[in-house]
């Protein structure tokens, strides 16, 4: 079983009837995450110019508040980044043969661009639009940046082929991910959208407490880039 | 040249539950069995272990342990008039691929269907009138009884070590039970699984309204369990990372964990890993199968020659397969004509999210893949449909199998998608919220198919299978009923918002639903409404059996792999005792 010490002074403890208390990092001091050296760093995937796009979209898509870091501070982009550099953002994992051609809604994705591709066609056009109006997105104030993420995500603004609905929808559902997922991905900094919510990560194993119903459980989150894996007793499965 | 092997005796394409337990069955009475699997070989140890497997992005998002959607997707429309397109990755449904199939990465959930299912016609329109029933629906009884298929569902059971109360122990009520449960003749291997905090209120309020809860069945150990194969099974952790996932305890019964070690001891069986097979070779009459091609990872073509051809491959695959290699003709939605592809089915499947207070700590990434609490009160026929006007139902299952953050982080209705108050919403009610999963079921109908589509092809040239399907009226109409009733015991509950979420048309492949597609290659008495007979052997091609889901006549509303591990003994028993003594039609 795992970690063997540690379990049996838990059972122990709920033995003695307490209600676990927390030993959850203070979100204060969880603003100020630590260089956490499983935190892989991004390769130059984007321009300086589509790097500068992303920081500040996702910045108003997740923003920090009092309490808690946002995307921007948890490393979304630097996620963003790794994925489209690896397989996923090249395409492999996706069927891609044609004829690519439009679809109903219930059909799912359509076109013909890799990840990687509809990240860089859709963010320059966007830039592109700015810079013919002499700014650029990053320079709009809070509010008019939200204003600007809302036109994308309602209309089908030609970005380069991408409308811009479904460019949005790709570039939330990549933030939902780098901000949840795994440090091992880049993002999700010291874990901090899981301490935010309560989540424990890769580490589980609740056979003692998921009847202890009503518990208020915190326990530091662990990621799988942690520490040493847990291992667990094979049974008599002979080979194989 | 592709090159010809050594005729063997029997041939499995696929190695889940079902090419696993047949090859087993057979081999060990003395056959030479092949099992060709197109996935790689995978284990428990190193394949599933902790912490590396609790990797929610690698399995769940980018959906590691599927089907290679790279070299074989499949195609999707709603209505037969329309183009069908590509899914172009995963999303609603998830087929399986590699050693073990699905029943790697299923959750467990282990029911049995009830009794009038498998006369769903007869019964149906023996209680409501012929009339009663939509137009559009092609409703029929399967040709097996649940009587005949009792000794099966126990025998699978025990394997898989299923953990449970009976309801129904030869006509003796439990009130702990399932209520409405068809008798079992044995009480389950194993005792249930604890209850989460979001069962027990759920319980409670269930009771109060006159509801009968009871605890899910499982196949996630509930105690260390040594099954009648000898293989030994760890409890259940409650990880919270089952479903979509390998099991790093021994917990989850798996083919890994419940028989492939013990097929892979004798020495009569091979399996042989990346082996993708083209088709089933018939041979000049069209009404024998020879043997069957098939490529490996390297690019070469085999030919193996059997006798015995099981197709024991995901449900959507068998389908393919034998359109593939032309056995049994293909239906047509305009003549009615043909049966291969007819009554694909799926589940119609609804969400009641359930809100509680911030003082209330659910507290849900506490879960395994089978773990709940559950009523039936609104399956099949448990209730009266007369006054309701459609056929079938749902269970309301609260539960939760996992809180991984990235798929499930809850906002109440009008929080708006993205942005501070998002980010706060998601903070607020991420311990505190519970969806109750309505598993309703899915009744074929004329306009439902599959098919091979006309224009999109896999990495080897062929074409993909193609499905047209959009929810029958009928179930629409279940669904609205059933999450109806299932929102009143939330807000029972004491749940400060209650969302009702009833399924509605148009079905779309872009949100997870459920895996549990059916039909397509169905069993029954009449070759003109059947694939396979009872014994699921193809009509057509009588050394050609197809074992899985797809031999489903429409389907249930309970989780359908316990019914796929009843008709693989059943076809095994076919096969040991009948078939092989007298090979040739047994219906």
């Amino acid at each position: 079983m795992s970690d063997g010490s540690k379990l049996n002074s838990r059972r122990d403890f709920l033995k003695s009837g307490l209600i676990m208390i927390s030993t959850a990092a203070l979100p204060a001091e969880a603003s100020r995450p630590p260089q956490s050296h499983t935190t892989p760093e991004a390769t130059h995937y984007f321009s300086e110019a589509e790097r500068k796009f992303l920081q500040s979209a996702i910045d108003r898509l997740i923003p920090s508040d009092e309490r808690w870091p946002g995307a921007l501070e948890a490393g979304v982009v630097n996620y963003i980044e790794l994925q489209m550099a690896g397989p996923w953002g090249r395409g492999e994992l996706v069927y891609r043969h044609g004829p690519f051609r439009k679809g109903s809604k219930t059909q799912g994705y359509q076109l013909e661009y890799t990840p990687g591709e509809l990240f860089h066609r859709s963010i320059n056009a966007i830039n592109n639009i700015f810079m013919e109006r002499g700014t650029t997105f990053s320079e709009l104030s809070a509010a008019e940046r939200d204003d600007y993420l809302t036109k994308l995500e309602t209309e089908e603004i030609d970005l380069d082929g991408v409308p811009s609905n479904i460019f949005f929808d790709f570039l939330w559902k990549h933030t939902v991910e780098g901000f949840f997922a795994d440090p091992i991905y880049g993002g999700n900094r010291d874990k901090i959208a899981w301490k935010m919510i309560g989540f424990p990560g890769a580490y589980t194993d609740f056979y003692d407490l998921v009847d202890k119903h009503g518990v208020e459980y915190h326990r530091e989150p662990a990621g799988i880039g942690d520490g040493p894996m847990h291992m667990h007793s094979k049974p008599n499965q002979g080979k194989g | 040249m592709p090159q010809k092997l050594k005729e063997v005796d029997v041939v499995c394409i696929g190695v889940g539950f079902a090419g696993s337990i047949l090859a087993k069955e057979l081999a060990a009475s003395g056959l030479t069995v092949v099992g060709l699997e197109r996935g790689r070989e995978r284990h428990s140890v190193p394949d599933f272990q902790a912490p590396a497997i609790h990797d929610e992005l690698k399995y769940s998002v980018r959906k590691a342990f599927m089907q290679d959607v790279v070299r074989e997707a499949m195609t999707f429309r709603n209505h037969r008039n329309e183009v069908a397109l590509p899914m172009r990755q995963w999303e609603g449904f998830l087929p399986g691929t590699g050693l073990g199939g699905a029943g790697v990465h299923w959750n467990g959930q282990s029911w049995r269907y009830q009794a009038t299912e498998f006369i769903y016609k007869t019964h149906l329109e023996q209680r409501y009138g012929r009339k009663f029933i939509d137009p559009d629906l092609r409703i029929q009884d399967w040709g097996v009884s649940y009587q005949e298929l009792e000794p099966y569902y126990d025998k699978f059971e025990y394997l898989i070590g299923a953990g449970g109360k009976a309801g129904n122990l030869n006509g003796q009520i439990h009130s702990d039970g399932n209520f409405f449960e068809s008798p079992r003749a044995r009480e389950y291997p194993n005792p249930p699984m604890k209850e989460q905090y979001a069962g027990a209120l759920f319980r409670k309020a269930a009771l109060e309204l006159g509801y009968h809860p009871f605890i899910q069945p499982s196949a996630n150990m509930t105690r260390p369990y040594t099954n009648p194969e000898g293989m030994t099974l760890n409890p259940c952790v409650y990880c919270g990372f089952c479903e979509r996932f390998g099991c790093e305890q021994f917990a989850k019964a798996s083919p890994q964990t419940v028989i492939l070690p013990k097929l892979r001891e004798l020495s009569n069986f091979q399996l042989r890993t990346e082996a993708h097979v083209l088709r089933i070779n018939l041979d000049s009459t069209g009404k024998k199968a020879t043997s069957v091609s098939y490529m490996d990872a390297q690019g070469r073509e085999f030919e193996q020659p059997a006798s015995l051809i099981l197709v024991t491959a995901f449900i959507l695959n068998n389908i393919r397969m034998l359109l593939l290699s032309g056995i049994g003709r293909p239906y047509d939605p305009v003549t009615e004509k043909g049966v291969v592809g007819r009554n694909y089915a799926y589940q119609t499947q609804s969400y009641v999210p359930v809100f509680m207070g911030e003082d209330v700590h659910l507290n849900s990434y506490m879960a395994a893949g089978a773990s709940g609490t559950v009523i039936d009160d609104f399956s099949v026929d448990n209730f009266d449909h007369g006054p309701l006007g459609f056929i079938g139902g749902g269970y309301i299952l609260c539960g939760s199998t996992n809180a991984r953050p990235i798929e499930f982080h809850p906002t109440p209705p009008g929080t708006p998608r993205w942005g501070g108050k998002w980010k706060e919403a998601v903070r607020r009610h991420y311990n505190h919220t519970t969806i109750f999963n309505l598993s309703g079921n899915s009744t074929s109908a004329r306009q439902n198919y599959a098919d091979l589509d006309p224009t999109y092809r896999d990495a080897w040239g062929l074409p993909l299978l193609r499905i047209t399907f959009d929810f029958p009226d009928n179930d629409v109409r279940m669904s609205r009923h059933v999450t109806a009733k299932a929102s009143e015991i939330a807000r029972r509950m004491g749940a400060k918002i209650v969302v009702n979420e009833p399924r509605t048309k148009p079905y779309t492949t872009t949100a997870y639903q459920s895996t549990h597609n059916t039909g397509g290659t169905v069993m029954g008495n009449d070759p003109a409404i059947s694939v396979v007979n009872r014994y699921c052997q193809s009509w057509d091609v009588p050394n050609v059996f197809v074992v899985g889901a797809s031999n489903y006549p429409q389907n249930s509303s309970y989780n359908p792999t316990l019914t796929l591990g009843a008709l693989i003994y059943w076809t095994a028993d076919a096969l040991k005792t009948r078939y092989l003594k007298r090979p040739g039609p047994l219906a």
